[in-house]
């Protein structure tokens, strides 16, 4: 793989996690904390939204955050070919047109 | 069946297997032993993974200190499950990439530097160690309620059963069986859980149960309200509502996420995986495998507390039923008859207040308040036991490899044979299981302070260290190292003033910020990235080959030979 694709490939990589972290950083420390009082005030079922969300609702969030990584990076993997068992240097034509 | 009977079964059954798989999955060389051959399947790493990290304070005390801490106990369910984030997206995928067994390989060969590879191993083997100690105590107080044996008898049997089982196997062994002692915790978790959620319920699904309405025995109407209309009756303050500062909890929950994330025992799990792909799916499946158990606690915690108070508050002392006394006589039940009427006042007030209830036992006595079968009860110990053996072993790996591999073959004796350096990796064990269990058995009053500590101080030190070192290719060694001694230090003194020399002084007006002990390490990691950046700016550049390897973690697939010009 060239320079310059190892470039893009690692830029697009850091632009797939700081999009995951922001929303890791809202479900926790925004909704689970900061917001939870505000939040109490809408109900499901017996729970207070912000105290599910702290207890429950953010757990859940951290699993899909994850497998939503999983896919981006396949994807992304994928797109430069680094999913093969790699021959590197062979699979450098092309890849920049595809990205 | 009593329930004696059913735990010796129960524990009997469950170390035969653990023993059985460590005699099938022998370690022959270093390879195995430090990354069990390196070809887990995602799968069964998650499982591992789960096991290793859900110790004897997640299995046994967590849902205890939800159920007194209310909402402030989030810290703990999103600091300990939020890291994992952190550890799939920031950390695994490029350090099973750069594919070598240990933390401080990683730290000695990016930053290109002994002394930094020194201070690694030095912060890994302190923390494993306190860690360490804790699950020995676990299993001996476990051992000593359920079996009635005394606890140093029950501390023996544990450390003999890991030691059997890590330094035949190492990694492998460690691998395997810590699969089935996953299979054995989540169960023993969940079997009781579901069992009450029904109970009061009527929802067989304890993540719904504690948010449906109580049945007619029960007294109906929403559980929630119900525990916090008690719990402001008695002057506990309200369940569902937050009592500490919302600065305090963002900054403890960002400690937990940040030192789960950094802690050694966690990461080598994902040296195990066969590629960069796997590492990524490894630690989904970890993350599934932890949040069922995670989500399952603070059911667990409002069910418990319900029942606790219904079952006490202003009772006579003499109608107690029998799990009373026996709690009684380990003194984790302390009754004391203030004002002499024969009943039992349970108040938030500590001046009218008679009872005191060691958070540990809200798991533990729970399926006997709750007066569930006896097998249920038994199979909670069983459950403890694997919760605590399966971390130790994960830990004393952490130690022994440090030992073998960083200092003794990195460091002081670089020309040992492969046969050598797999015999100090398992004299190594021996010599950490014994002063394990030396300190289960006389343990240090500070150890379970220590403990949730040990996150602070890895957050503050490694975690940025390893962050920098993949992310920011011109990081160098003066930079990481300046960053890893002013974090660990600012940290450490900081909890050391408040914890150890000036325990009068640790109130919110005299913390900075407000900030608790337990939180500290957040500022710590802040302030380690902000040294490590300053430094940085003004020394030189790291080195071409360092360059290489950074560019080389960072692309999936083969690795590729420095010595190629481009990348």
């Amino acid at each position: 793989m060239s320079d310059k694709n190892a470039r893009s490939y690692w830029q697009a990589n850091v632009r797939i996690v700081l999009r995951l972290l922001c929303v890791w950083f809202f479900i926790s420390f925004g909704c689970g904390i900061l917001l939870a009082d505000f939040l109490d005030q809408f109900r499901i079922g017996g729970f207070k939204l912000g105290f599910w969300m702290a207890q429950q609702g953010s757990i859940y969030g951290f699993v899909i955050l994850i497998y939503v990584y999983i896919r981006q990076m396949d994807k992304l993997d994928h797109q430069y070919k680094l999913d093969q068992t790699q021959s590197a240097d062979s699979s450098d034509t092309n890849i920049e047109e595809q990205s | 069946m009593s329930v004696q009977l059913w735990t010796y079964l129960f524990v009997f059954l469950s170390f035969s297997l653990y023993i059985g798989i460590a005699v099938w999955s022998r370690a022959g060389s270093t390879h195995d032993f430090y990354v069990a051959g390196g070809g887990v399947k995602p799968l069964v790493n998650g499982m591992a993974t789960a096991a290793d990290w859900m110790s004897a304070a997640s299995f046994i005390s967590m849902a205890g200190l939800i159920s007194f801490l209310g909402r402030d106990g989030t810290y703990y369910l999103m600091g300990w499950t939020g890291g994992y984030v952190l550890l799939a997206l920031l950390l695994a995928p490029y350090l099973r990439k750069f594919g070598k067994f240990t933390v401080p390989a990683f730290i000695g060969e990016r930053y290109y530097s002994q002394s930094a590879r020194l201070t690694a191993v030095f912060c890994a083997i302190v923390v494993s160690f306190v860690y360490v100690c804790g699950q020995m105590q676990g299993a001996g107080i476990v051992f000593s309620r359920f079996l009635e044996v005394d606890i140093t008898t029950g501390v023996i049997i544990g450390m003999a059963i890991v030691f059997f089982y890590a330094v035949l196997g190492g990694m492998k062994g460690i691998t395997y069986t810590q699969v089935a002692q996953y299979c054995v915790l989540i169960f023993a978790y969940m079997v009781p859980a579901v069992f009450i959620s029904l109970m009061m319920t009527g929802n067989p699904i304890p993540q719904l149960g504690f948010g449906s309405e109580l049945t007619p025995e029960y007294g109906g109407g929403y559980l929630l309200d119900r525990l916090d209309g008690v719990s402001e009756q008695l002057g506990f303050g309200t369940y569902t509502e937050g009592q500490k500062s919302t600065q305090d909890v963002f900054f403890i929950t960002a400690a937990l996420m940040f030192g789960t994330a950094g802690l050694p025992h966690v990461i080598i799990r994902f040296f195990t995986v066969p590629s960069v792909r796997d590492a990524r799916r490894s630690a989904g499946y970890a993350l599934i495998f932890i949040a069922i158990l995670y989500t399952t606690a603070p059911a667990i915690a409002a069910f418990s507390k319900v029942n606790l108070m219904n079952t006490v508050n202003n009772a006579e002392y003499v109608s107690m039923p029998s799990w009373f006394s026996t709690w009684e006589r380990t003194s984790l039940i302390v009754f004391d008859d203030k004002n002499g009427d024969g009943r039992i006042q349970y108040v938030g007030d500590p001046e009218t207040n008679e009872l005191t209830v060691n958070r540990d036992i809200m798991v533990l006595a729970n399926p006997e308040i709750a007066r569930l079968p006896n097998w249920v009860v038994a199979l909670v110990a069983a459950g403890a036991l694997a919760a605590a053996l399966s971390t130790a072993a994960g830990l004393l790996l952490v130690i022994s490899t440090s030992i073998s591999h960083d200092l003794m073959k990195r460091c002081l004796a670089p020309h040992i044979t492969e046969k050598q350096e797999l015999r100090y990796a398992r004299m190594a064990i021996f010599v950490a299981v014994l002063i394990a269990g030396y300190f289960g058995i006389n343990p240090p009053g500070f150890v379970a302070e220590v403990v949730a500590f040990a996150f602070g101080l890895a957050a503050a030190s490694f975690f940025p260290a390893i962050v920098l070192g993949i992310f920011y290719s011109r990081m160098n060694r003066q930079g990481a190292v300046a960053g890893m001694v002013t974090g660990f230090s600012f940290t450490a003194a900081y909890i050391i003033f408040f914890k150890f020399l000036s325990p009068e002084l640790s109130n919110a007006s005299h913390w900075w910020f407000g900030i608790s002990p337990e939180g500290i390490g957040t500022f710590g990691t802040i302030l380690n990235l902000i040294v490590a950046l300053s430094v940085c700016k003004f020394t030189a550049a790291p080195p071409e080959e360092v360059q290489t390897i950074v560019r080389n973690i960072r692309l999936p697939g083969e690795h590729i030979e420095p010595s190629k010009p481009a990348i």
